[in-house]
């Protein structure tokens, strides 16, 4: 008797991603629909797309989606979450959108404890634009902006956004994941499972940073993409939980 | 008939207060009122004035550049809005403060202490409301009684004190022989 | 019916409330900060929510999140405020999303003043943010009329989806008048199907979104909005007529200026000159049809537009009257108000021409 083990998740959209091939959207975005089935929460779940090439999530996800200007997610779900507290909000979110044109929606959202969801994908570089230099670059990191390699003393230095908002009492759970390999798109499961939880729970701010791959901006094929997670971007990134105030319960 | 009131002193002496009871009488007389502070830093410098215009036809600017009735608190709104009173206007202003000659005479002027006045009866802080008394006797704006009434209106019981400091303060500018 | 004393900024505030708004975010600027003040006292007592946020841009994205939801929401600011939110005004407009924003306008450009001013009569009418749209704008020159068109800008942003602007000024936020808030009554928003609620699994998915990559498509969108524009053309536009029925001199004017001008009306009948006021009270829609009638019926033979600014509405007023009549502008810029006065030397200076070339 044939059994069914392996189907697309139910709050994926039956279309085809925009995203190129080898690149870690269509991975996260499955780990996110995966989350929400398995909490049952489609139904009242609102999702924010940011500007950037995850844009187009609002068709890619079977729950109620808004698209935001760049950058803004983060208030727009402030907006949703204040008029219907019970829903469960999630944004979606570049290193670009959250990290440099948003930044002060993210940091005072975080800060006010706001009880939303952030994914956020950290692939240090611009990819909808065409590979500029990204508020993650890494130093030394050839873009189309930083043609000479990133130069801290003249571009300044990457952002590492986890770190920076753990100092923050509003924000609940922020972990560093990877989805370079089997093992590390496992845990990042659990951490995006665990965000969720920390909202349903009413615990604050919950955001899980994805280290993901463009291999069409890098220059590289899909394979020595996720080595390069692996090689350069990990030193950098640590991965791992940077707070977490759930008390545990969320887990 | 059009009575475009200007007052103005220092931040503290509660200009606002004394004149939003100036739009409530009117208000409450059925007139036309517009009322508008001074804002912003001007109003954070430590000087404060306020518009009122009282009117039996529709009011146009709220803002008064030409008073008819100036109440000066002070030495500096003194020298700054006498020379704007309208030719044949009034000055009402508190002589404790400002002590120089007004320099008009095409206006009619009046001093009273009231600063004086309100500290010799135990009510300092009330010279706003003294200047009120004082600027319903010359000109019968509005009726005294009822004036005092809208004085206490919506002071809460915590503060009864402050009742009964109002409308002595009222009578005393009411009384006053200059 | 109980008049109470209230300022501008304090009297939309509790209209709004009355309105069935229970979500206001805001961020601190004169000449508006009251509102943002009144809102914090006033709406934990009514079950709503004050939110200060930490920037322009932020307050009009949270109430385009709220507004999304389905709430009925508002934000304020005063113009170097409003320039901040006009990009979420845009996504606003390309999300079909209704709203309530407060332009207490003072003195520009950059920091300007803090002093009443109307030179943001274009940002309003022409430009709300990048793209073709529009916002309806209703310019109310009394206490009372903010209070009263509060309650009809959420009504006509629910019905055609559209955000709606309160065009006032520094001295509308800043006076007191008395209003009689009684006659709002208990209002409640409309129902709205198309917001992203959480679809429940009883419905398909809704998405609010301004994005349409194919060309043909958003031209389809941008069309189909323009219509609805073409309906409230039709059916929402205001204005008010004073002393014209005879009007040789018919002047222009709007807001807190508007008063002034009638102020000089009357100052000009009493010299026996037949000046009389066209008020539009929406800025846009605006009244272009019903001035053009105004003036023709009357037999106008000058036009006197007058504004805080340098001359921004008065473009609209030539078209209107499709430039058949020798239109003047006096403006006062910088946070300066024009005295009936000086409004009533223009008058005179119009009559005389026209009493020239009678002879």
């Amino acid at each position: 008797m044939a059994e069914l083990v392996f189907g697309r998740p139910k709050s994926l959209s039956d279309v085809t991603l925009s995203y190129c091939p080898g690149c870690t959207h269509g991975i996260v975005h499955r780990l996110v629909a995966e989350a929400i089935d398995e909490l049952g929460i489609e139904g009242k779940t609102i999702g924010i797309a940011p500007v950037g090439c995850s844009v187009f999530a609002y068709n890619f996800f079977e729950c109620d989606m808004i698209q935001a200007p760049h950058g803004r997610a983060p208030a727009v779900a402030t907006g949703v979450k204040r008029a219907l507290p019970d829903r469960v909000v999630f944004t979606y979110q570049g290193d670009g959108d959250l990290a440099a044109i948003g930044t002060a929606e993210t940091v005072h959202a975080a800060a006010r404890g706001e009880n939303i969801t952030i994914i956020f994908i950290n692939n240090a570089i611009y990819g909808m634009t065409g590979g500029q230099m990204a508020p993650t670059s890494l130093p030394g990191q050839v873009t189309t902006t930083s043609p000479y390699g990133r130069n801290p003393k003249i571009q300044g230095n990457p952002i590492r956004v986890c770190e920076m908002l753990a100092t923050l009492d509003g924000v609940a759970y922020a972990e560093r994941v990877a989805v370079d390999c089997p093992k590390n798109v496992l845990r990042a499961k659990k951490a995006i499972l665990k965000a969720f939880k920390t909202q349903i729970e009413g615990k604050g701010l919950a955001i899980v940073e994805v280290l993901s791959s463009c291999p069409t901006q890098w220059g590289k094929s899909p394979a020595e993409a996720l080595e390069w997670i692996r090689t350069a971007m990990m030193p950098y990134y640590p991965l791992g939980v940077y707070v977490d105030r759930t008390g545990g319960d969320a887990e | 008939m059009t009575v475009e009131i200007l007052m103005a002193g220092f931040g503290g002496q509660g200009i606002l207060f004394a004149t939003k009871q100036i739009a409530k009488s009117a208000m409450v007389a059925g007139r036309q009122v517009t009322w508008i502070p001074s804002y912003g830093p001007e109003a954070r410098g430590g000087t404060s004035n306020c518009s009122v215009i009282v009117s039996d036809e529709p009011i146009g600017s709220p803002i008064v550049t030409k008073p008819d009735i100036l109440l000066a608190l002070n030495l500096q709104s003194f020298d700054k809005f006498v020379p704007r009173i309208k030719p044949g206007g009034m000055l009402i202003y508190d002589s404790s403060l400002v002590r120089k000659p007004v320099g008009r005479d095409d206006i009619e002027a009046h001093a009273i202490p009231a600063t004086q006045l309100a500290s010799d009866h135990g009510i300092a802080g009330a010279a706003n409301v003294i200047m009120l008394g004082r600027l319903i006797a010359i000109t019968g704006l509005f009726d005294p009684e009822e004036f005092k009434s809208h004085l206490v209106e919506g002071i809460p019981d915590s503060r009864a004190q402050m009742r009964e400091n109002n409308i002595k303060a009222f009578e005393i500018g009411y009384g006053y022989k200059e | 019916m109980a008049k109470v004393l209230m300022k501008g900024n304090e009297a939309i505030a509790e209209a709004a409330i009355a309105c069935g708004c229970r979500l206001y975010f805001g961020y601190p600027i004169t000449p508006q900060t009251e509102v943002a003040e009144y809102m914090a006292k006033r709406m934990p007592k009514v079950g709503g929510l004050c939110l200060q946020a930490e920037s322009e841009i932020a307050a009009i994205n949270m109430v385009l999140g709220a507004a999304a939801a389905g709430a009925r929401v508002m934000t304020s600011s005063s113009s170097p405020g409003i320039a901040l939110k006009s990009e979420g005004i845009s996504y606003i407009a390309g999300s079909d999303l209704p709203c309530l924003i407060l332009n207490v306008q003072r003195g520009g450009p950059g920091l300007g003043g803090i002093q009443p001013a109307q030179s943001d009569y274009n940002l309003a009418v022409k430009s709300a943010g990048h793209g073709d749209a529009h916002m309806v704008v209703y310019a109310p020159s009394s206490i009372q009329e903010i209070v009263d068109l509060t309650a009809v800008a959420f009504d006509v942003g629910d019905k055609y989806r559209v955000p709606v602007m309160m065009l006032a000024d520094g001295a509308l936020g800043q006076m007191m008048e008395p209003v009689d808030l009684e006659s709002l009554g208990e209002r409640k928003p409309p129902e709205k199907p198309w917001a992203t609620t959480g679809h429940g699994g009883l419905r398909k998915k809704n998405i609010i979104n301004s994005l349409y990559i194919e060309p043909e498509e958003l031209e389809e969108k941008v069309r189909a909005r323009f219509e609805r524009y073409a309906q409230i053309a039709e059916h929402e536009a205001r204005w008010e007529e004073y002393k014209l029925g005879d009007a040789e001199i018919c002047l222009v004017a709007y807001g807190i200026t508007a008063r002034i001008c009638k102020t000089a009306v009357e100052m000009a009948r009493r010299r026996g000159i037949k000046a009389g006021l066209f008020r539009p009270i929406t800025l846009w829609p605006y009244p272009s049809r019903q001035l053009d009638e105004a003036c023709r019926r009357a037999g106008v033979k000058r036009v006197l537009v007058a504004e805080l600014n340098m001359g921004q509405m008065v473009d609209d007023v030539r078209l209107a009257i499709n430039c058949r009549l020798p239109v003047a502008f006096h403006g006062r810029t910088g946070g300066v108000l024009p005295s009936p006065e000086e409004l009533l030397g223009e008058i005179a200076r119009l009559d005389a021409e026209i009493k020239e070339e009678k002879d």
